[in-house]
Order: structure tokens, then sequence, then C-alpha cells
């Protein structure tokens, strides 16, 4: 565990070193939140009845989710795992002693908390913004309390995910495709493009049973109330879920690919 | 312009190598885009108009921006190039040779995978053309292909912007992004849904409601003026700020060795 907790620091100290880069994302991303938010709002005015969750909710929604978009990106690159399968360097990885599935683990922990560490100064300025474009606070403490553990497994279901597309990279090598293929899919089965109570019945009830649901979906829907109660506990279990057979998944299948590695000469 | 057209041929060939990396990427691009798509679907399978536009007519405006940035992102990517570029040095080769920069760094890249959005937004087109109630008079028509041209070019013109910021930061900065990939994904609904400060700034400082929001309503017939029609090429202008941006940009370029 130490040992992971150093791979975590170090990397976490590593991605805080690009300012600018990260101060230039939180400027976009207060943009483009806006955006949505306004496009939201137009639908709410052209027909209040049929929108599918409070306009609060919604809005709490848009925003928490702008803040934490890097926390909860599958694919977020780093180019030295990458470029450790493509040039052969993963062999001092393989004699090093610890456990690769967890170190490769936290370091993909790491940069997403460190990337989004500095997206939080944005929540301030979200919760000063003027009703109906600015965030709320969650109806109540229970919401809130609920929120923090769904935020971290939320995170461990994502990077568990991203990690089978690790393993993926020990058989194929080029990852253009394969990142493409799941920004793509994601996108659309996360609820990053859409949340879930906007989509039709027959189609949610798919998606909701999917790990996918068990990202981004949870913490923001708890966060916002949209999720209350026992059905935010279920959520958390159904979480715990995903990230433990998603692990087991991933270490089995890591396990398996590393026993057969051809290592890139050079 | 057969020089540019001797390249084209050559990334071309040099990317049909690996036909199924390539055609992967294609996919995927077409899948991207998809899911943008699937995000104004499943919202008109709610709401039956936003801002008195209806699905279909939305779609219409959705074809005209994927396929106006698809194209300006195929022949434009080369821009991305150029960060690169400054960083190694190679900046310099090009600044003696015989050609224009901006050739050089456009040349040094195609992507041609973007057609996949292009096909996307051709799919698109096929069904809202017959479905958006236009009568397709000779003057809808050109209209629309103003819109997709001039929409290209504009898009161009903020490729060459973003590419340009690179010369007095050397490290590409993303919050050029809000009005490229802004502009593509929020695009996809006619500007005036963000409201009159939005649609402002779209109009008078990055004019990308210039092509998209008013020539859609000469197209839908909402507004009879033919200067509704024309609004695109009042968008061209644009072209001038960005070339003189980058003539700016290149004028303080130091060489960073190599």
């Amino acid at each position: 565990m130490k040992t992971y907790l150093a791979i975590f620091r170090i990397r976490f100290i590593h991605g805080v070193q690009y300012r600018i880069v990260v101060f230039s994302r939180l400027f976009t991303g207060f943009l483009w939140g806006m955006m949505m938010v306004l496009a939201y709002l137009a639908f709410y005015r052209a027909n209040p009845t049929n929108f599918p969750m409070e306009l609060s909710q919604l809005v709490s929604y848009m925003w928490m989710q702008q803040v934490l978009l890097i926390l909860f990106s599958v694919v977020f690159t780093d180019n030295e795992i990458e470029s450790s399968v493509e040039n052969g360097s993963i062999a001092y990885e393989l004699v090093r002693p610890a456990d690769l599935y967890g170190r490769w683990f936290s370091r993909a922990c790491a940069s997403r908390v460190a990337f989004t560490v500095f997206s939080l100064p944005m929540l301030i300025v979200v919760l000063l913004l003027p009703e109906p474009y600015g965030m709320s606070l969650p109806p109540d403490i229970f919401q809130f309390m609920m929120f923090l553990p769904s935020v971290i497994l939320a995170l461990g279901v994502t990077v568990s995910f991203t990690m089978l597309m690790y393993v993926t990279m020990f058989y194929t090598i080029s990852f253009g495709g394969v990142y493409v293929m799941v920004i793509a899919a994601t996108a659309f089965f996360t609820g990053a493009v859409v949340p879930f109570p906007f989509l039709p019945p027959p189609v949610r009830t798919v998606l909701e049973v999917l790990p996918f649901a068990a990202m981004q979906n949870m913490p923001l829907r708890i966060y916002s109330g949209n999720i209350a109660g026992t059905d935010a506990l279920r959520g958390i279990v159904f979480q715990i879920f995903w990230l433990v057979l998603l692990i087991a998944a991933g270490k089995l299948l890591m396990h398996r690919a590393l026993k057969k590695v051809i290592v890139q000469g050079g | 312009m057969k020089l540019y057209l001797k390249y084209f041929s050559i990334h071309l060939k040099s990317q049909m190598q690996y036909k199924t990396s390539f055609l992967f990427l294609t996919l995927g691009n077409f899948c991207m885009q998809f899911s943008t798509f699937l995000g104004v679907y499943f919202m008109f399978n709610i709401f039956n108009e936003v801002d008195g536009f209806t699905y279909s007519q939305v779609l219409l405006c959705f074809a005209v921006v994927i396929m106006a940035f698809s194209f300006a992102e195929m022949l434009g990517r080369g821009f991305d190039q150029l960060p690169r570029m400054l960083a190694n040095g190679e900046f310099d080769r090009a600044l003696v040779r015989p050609r224009s920069v901006i050739f050089q760094v456009v040349a040094s890249r195609v992507h041609f995978v973007r057609l996949g959005a292009t096909l996307q937004a051709a799919v698109v087109f096929f069904w809202a053309i017959p479905n958006s109630g236009v009568v397709w008079a000779w003057d809808k028509i050109l209209t629309l292909c103003f819109m997709v041209i001039c929409g290209s070019l504009i898009f161009y013109t903020l490729f060459l912007m973003q590419a340009s910021f690179a010369f007095i930061t050397t490290e590409g900065l993303d919050f050029m992004n809000i009005l490229t990939y802004g502009g593509r994904d929020h695009g996809r609904y006619p500007f005036s849904i963000y409201g009159k400060e939005v649609l402002r700034f779209l109009t008078y400082i990055i004019p990308l409601a210039l092509f998209q929001y008013y020539p859609l309503l000469y197209l839908l017939g909402k507004e009879q003026s033919v200067f509704y029609m024309l609004t695109p090429f009042l968008g061209l202008l644009f072209l001038i700020p960005g070339y003189v941006f980058f003539r700016f940009g290149l004028s303080r370029y130091k060489s960073t060795g190599s």
C-alpha cells in the first residue's frame, strides 16, 4: 500500500507541473459548462412539464460534471504507460517488485486527481452564479455524505475499466483505434452526452445495469438529489459490485497477458 | 495548388497503407460524432421544439456544422503540427523554403479519418433535407452550399489562430478548443437558443453564427431578406484578423534551436 501511495504522490506532483495548461482548461471548462446549461435552459423554456429532472438538479449535474470531468474520463492519456509497451521499457516495469496492476492503477488515479484538484476553484464560481445558472448545494447532508464515497467509487470503476483497455495494448501495441472506439462508446453509455433521466425508458433500463452506469452517472445524480435516500445506498452497492468485478477481471487478464507478453526489443 | 494536390495524394497513399487502422479510426470518428447525434435525438424524443426550431430543422443545422467542421479539420489539422515543429526546430527549415509557411504547415498533415464525420453529416442531410419542410428552390440550395463552404473556412481560420498561439506560448493551449470543438458541439443547435449575449458574441467577435444561425433563418423561410442568405460571406471577413494574427505570431517567432 505504501508503494502505491508513493507512486500516487510522484504522479500527482508531476501532474501539478502544468499549471497554465490547467488554468486554461479551467476557463474552457467553465465556458463549456455554461453553454450546456444554456442549452438545457432553452429546452426547459420550450416545455417545462416534459423536463424529466428538476431544473436545479440538472444544472447542478452539469456543473459537477464539468468540475470532475477529468476524474471520470475513461481515456486520459498517460504517455509513459503507452510508450512502455511500445518501446519495450515494460521489461523494467516487470522486474520491479510491485504488482504491475496496482502500480498502473494508482498512477492512473493520481493523474486524474491531480488535474481535478485544479478544477475545484470552479466550484466556488459556479456556486456563486445567480439562479437559474448556478449550481446548488446537495439537498441535505445525507446526500452529500453519500456523494463522497460515490465519487471515489466512480473513479475506481472508471480506472479499472481503463486498465482493461491497457491490457488490450499487450495484444495490439497500437492504441489509436482502441482509444477512439472506447471514447465514442463510453461518452454515451456513461451519461456524459445526455444524463440518464433524459433517455427513453427501454434504453435506460439497459444502460442502468452496465458498468458505465457506475461511473459518473451515480455521483452526479446523488449530488444533484436525483437519486436520493435508499436508492443512493443501492447505487453505491452497485458501484462496489462493478468495482470488484472489473478489478478482478483486469488482474486476471493482465496476469494471462503477461505470461505471453513478447517485449518489443530496443 | 498542384503541389498541394500532390501532397494530398501522398498523404492519402500513406494513410491507406494501414487499411484496418484507417478503417477503425474512420469508424471511430463516425461513432464519436454519432454520440452527439444521439444526444440531439434523445432530447427531441422528449421535446418537440427548442426556441421555435423543430427536430428536422435542428438536424439541418447540425449537419451543416458537422460537415463544415469535418472539412476544416481534415485539411486544417496540419496546424496541429505547428507547436511540435516550433519545439523541435523543424520550423526553421520551413522558413527558408521558397513556399508560403502556411502552405507547408498545412500540407504536413491531412486527416482523412475525419471523413467519418463527413459521412455522418451526409447521412443526416439525406434525412433532414426532405423532412425539414424547406421548398428547395435554387436560392435555398445555394444558401446551404454557402453555409457549408464559408463555415469550413471560418473553422479553418480558427485552427490557424489556435496554432498561432504556439508562437507565443510554444505549448498548445486548449482554451481555443471552446471555439473549435465547442463551435462544433454546441453548434448542433441554432446559436440563438443560448441567449442574446452568446448570439451577439458569435455574430460580432467570432462569426460562427453568421454561417449557422442567420442563413438558417433564410433557409427555413423565417427571414425573407436576401441579406440573410449572404451573411456567410460576411463571416469570411474573419479571415483577415485570423491571418493578421498569424503574421503577428510569425513576427515574434524566435527559433528554439534544434
